[in-house]
């Protein structure tokens, strides 16, 4: 018997996914100072992910992301170890944080830090990771168990 | 000012360098040959670095950068000191060679994509474990370290492998569960983690409360560096991944366990006479170790637990606490992690060529493969400590330390070991190089052309360049010796490590 897709599910799936991944990066961005951060970021956006998969099996997985999962990864860690290393090229000390202020004139004086470029770098890594997860658990040898029919 | 970003760059290299490039690896995924190129280019780099660090260790003394810029005992402070300067070097040399040996090897990264960055990441790891100069980081390291390793060991999936990987990961989840509980405990008691800090603040607190700490780190860091009665786990996974990995985890791991011993027990729990704890322990890991070893039947169960018996020469040499066994032990473990992983590279090259490793199965390989069988003789000798090669050096020097402390009975027990480490060196010579093979369905048995028997020329010479390694140590003993003198110096008075750290 071959397995129906749940309409309910699907079209929840569908309005959540991209509401989930601007709270995703609205997390990353308020991490700084606020409640979030890159870890908790790049786990909400495995959420959207992951309930994607959950709702039409790794095909429909693989339709809604086309960059490699590793590619995610690697990104990530060079991200985070590059922000570390620019503050060493600057003559400062490896990971040394700096702050930077900009007048965005309707949204006013946004004040960041370059911990940001480093959280990127984490939230990239977390969901690369899922995805990961999810592509070698969720049956990425072409014979997918779950393989949902629409 | 010049001085100090150039010794931060220096400093964080050997970590920062392995993780880039382990992120370019992975980034280039399916191209085997890019990932060879950035792995092998980032690990070159690393030993020139560590090179440089040891000049500038042997030249100015302890060195320090504190990460981030936040001031020492709340930030996280990665310190070198001759000892780990020494470690440091050494390590990358042979976690180089191995990753040569490995590309040579057919089978090894060319199916695997994922084996270049998880190599590279646990490269990192061992590198921030040797210069973190904080109990919890030092987690951190382990946990880097652990989570690659985890990988390699199951890396290929085999049954056997599997099976032996579960038990590898569970008692290594159990000692990070310990080490975590232990640093909690430290930190209660003292509200610290930075090792500087420690040192000053742990000597205020009850003599009561300090065996209680120091003891839980010994047991959390004996599961890891495998000494008794917490080895039994080593034996049982390390022959079965594949053999450049074993070969790794051999000659690397056990000795990051030792090392942390060494450092948390010279640091943050210094004692003026010999430790009579440390010192049964040393006893029974030689002894059990090199009984078990004598047991075996397979080249690399034999070598799997010669491991734990050198461990027992490492402890043994701390365990007296002077100037002498410690820069012993330094020596040794220093001398140790080439000849352990060359001893199982030279093993890989029999198995590559015949297929199997078993000592009644091969046999008469000195006559098919005279290089192999040189390149297994060279490390043996220095396993067992045969002058002039580089064991007999550290050997000597932790004996002799041990009669200037008085220590008769462990010093008798070590010669006997010595004796017992030869005998069953002299019975894997015995079995796998002279003879002749009892089991015709081997490759090597029913090999008539001599390209049967070949290996691939990288595997052949990442060993002739390790085994080059162990005979420089033996030539340069004297001034290897002063160094280790130094480390010593350094472990048994870190006034100048905690007055670099803490400024």
């Amino acid at each position: 018997m071959t397995p129906r897709r749940s309409v309910i599910l699907d079209l929840c799936v569908q309005a959540e996914f991209h509401t989930l991944l601007l709270l995703s990066l609205y997390l990353l961005f308020a991490g700084h100072n606020q409640p979030g951060g890159g870890f908790a970021g790049g786990l909400v956006a495995s959420c959207a992910f992951g309930l994607r998969y959950v709702a039409g099996g790794s095909s429909a997985l693989s339709r809604s992301i086309s960059i490699p999962a590793t590619t995610f990864l690697g990104v990530g860690m060079l991200f985070a170890i590059l922000t570390g290393c620019v503050s060493l090229l600057t003559g400062h000390e490896f990971l040394e944080s700096a702050i930077f202020s900009a007048d965005l004139m309707v949204l006013g004086t946004v004040k960041t830090s370059s911990v940001l470029f480093f959280d990127i770098g984490v939230y990239l890594v977390v969901l690369g990771m899922a995805l990961l997860l999810l592509e070698q658990l969720g049956g990425a040898d072409g014979t997918d168990p779950d393989e949902v029919q629409p | 000012m010049v001085e100090q970003a150039k010794m931060s760059v220096l400093l964080v290299l050997p970590i920062v360098l392995p993780l880039l490039a382990a992120a370019l690896a992975i980034i280039a995924y399916n191209h085997r040959t890019l990932q060879r190129i950035v792995a092998v280019g980032a690990l070159i780099a690393v030993v020139a670095d560590s090179a440089f660090l040891l000049v500038a260790v042997e030249r100015d003394g302890v060195q320090s950068v504190q990460m981030g810029a936040w001031p020492a005992p709340l930030g996280i402070t990665l310190v070198v000191d001759m000892f780990s300067a020494l470690m440091l070097v050494i390590s990358m040399v042979t976690v180089l060679s191995v990753l040569i040996y490995a590309i040579g090897q057919p089978g090894v990264d060319h199916d695997q994509p994922v084996f270049h960055p998880v190599y590279l990441v646990m490269t990192a790891g061992v590198a921030l474990s040797f210069t973190t100069g904080d109990l919890f980081n030092l987690f951190v390291a382990y946990e880097i370290t652990l989570a690659a390793s985890y990988v390699l060991i199951t890396l290929g999936g085999r049954r056997e492998q599997i099976r032996s990987g579960m038990t590898y990961i569970i008692i290594n989840l159990l000692a990070s569960t310990l080490f975590v509980v232990g640093i909690a405990w430290v930190y209660a008691a003292t509200g610290t983690v930075n090792m500087a800090d420690l040192a000053v603040k742990i000597a205020q607190l009850p003599s009561g409360t300090q065996t209680a700490l120091s003891m839980f780190l010994l047991v959390v860091f004996g599961i890891k560096a495998a000494i008794f009665p917490l080895f039994f786990w080593l034996p049982d996974s390390y022959p079965t991944a594949r053999m450049p990995v074993t070969a790794v985890f051999a000659g690397l791991l056990t000795k990051v366990g030792v090392y942390s011993i060494i450092r948390t027990q010279t640091l943050l729990f210094p004692q003026n006479r010999p430790s009579t704890i440390l010192l049964v322990c040393a006893g029974l890991t030689m002894a059990i170790g090199v009984l078990g070893a004598i047991a075996q039947n397979d080249m690399k169960r034999i070598l799997s637990f010669h491991i734990v018996s050198q461990i027992g020469y490492m402890i043994l040499g701390l365990g007296l606490f002077s100037v002498a066994g410690v820069a012993g032990t330094v020596f040794f473990i220093f001398h140790q992690i080439p000849v352990k992983t060359a001893l199982f590279l030279a093993t890989g090259l029999v198995e590559q060529s015949t297929g199997s490793t078993a000592l009644s199965k091969v046999g008469g390989m000195i006559r098919r493969t005279p290089l192999v069988a040189g390149l297994f003789l060279l490390a043996a000798l220095s396993l067992a400590g045969i002058p002039p090669f580089s064991g007999f050096v550290g050997k000597l020097g932790i004996i002799q330390a041990g009669f200037g402390a008085g220590e008769y009975a462990i010093v008798g027990v070590s010669l006997v070991v010595s004796l017992l480490t030869l005998f069953s060196m002299i019975k894997i010579w015995n079995g796998v190089f002279l003879g002749t093979p009892e089991d015709p369905t081997l490759r090597l048995a029913s090999a008539t052309s001599e390209e049967r028997l070949s290996t691939p020329v990288l595997m052949r010479g990442a060993t002739v360049a390790l085994v080059g390694v162990t005979l420089a140590i033996a030539l340069f003993a004297g001034t290897l010796f002063d160094l280790s003198e130094r480390a010593a110096q350094g472990l048994l008075d870190p006034s100048a490590y905690i007055q670099q750290v803490l400024g």
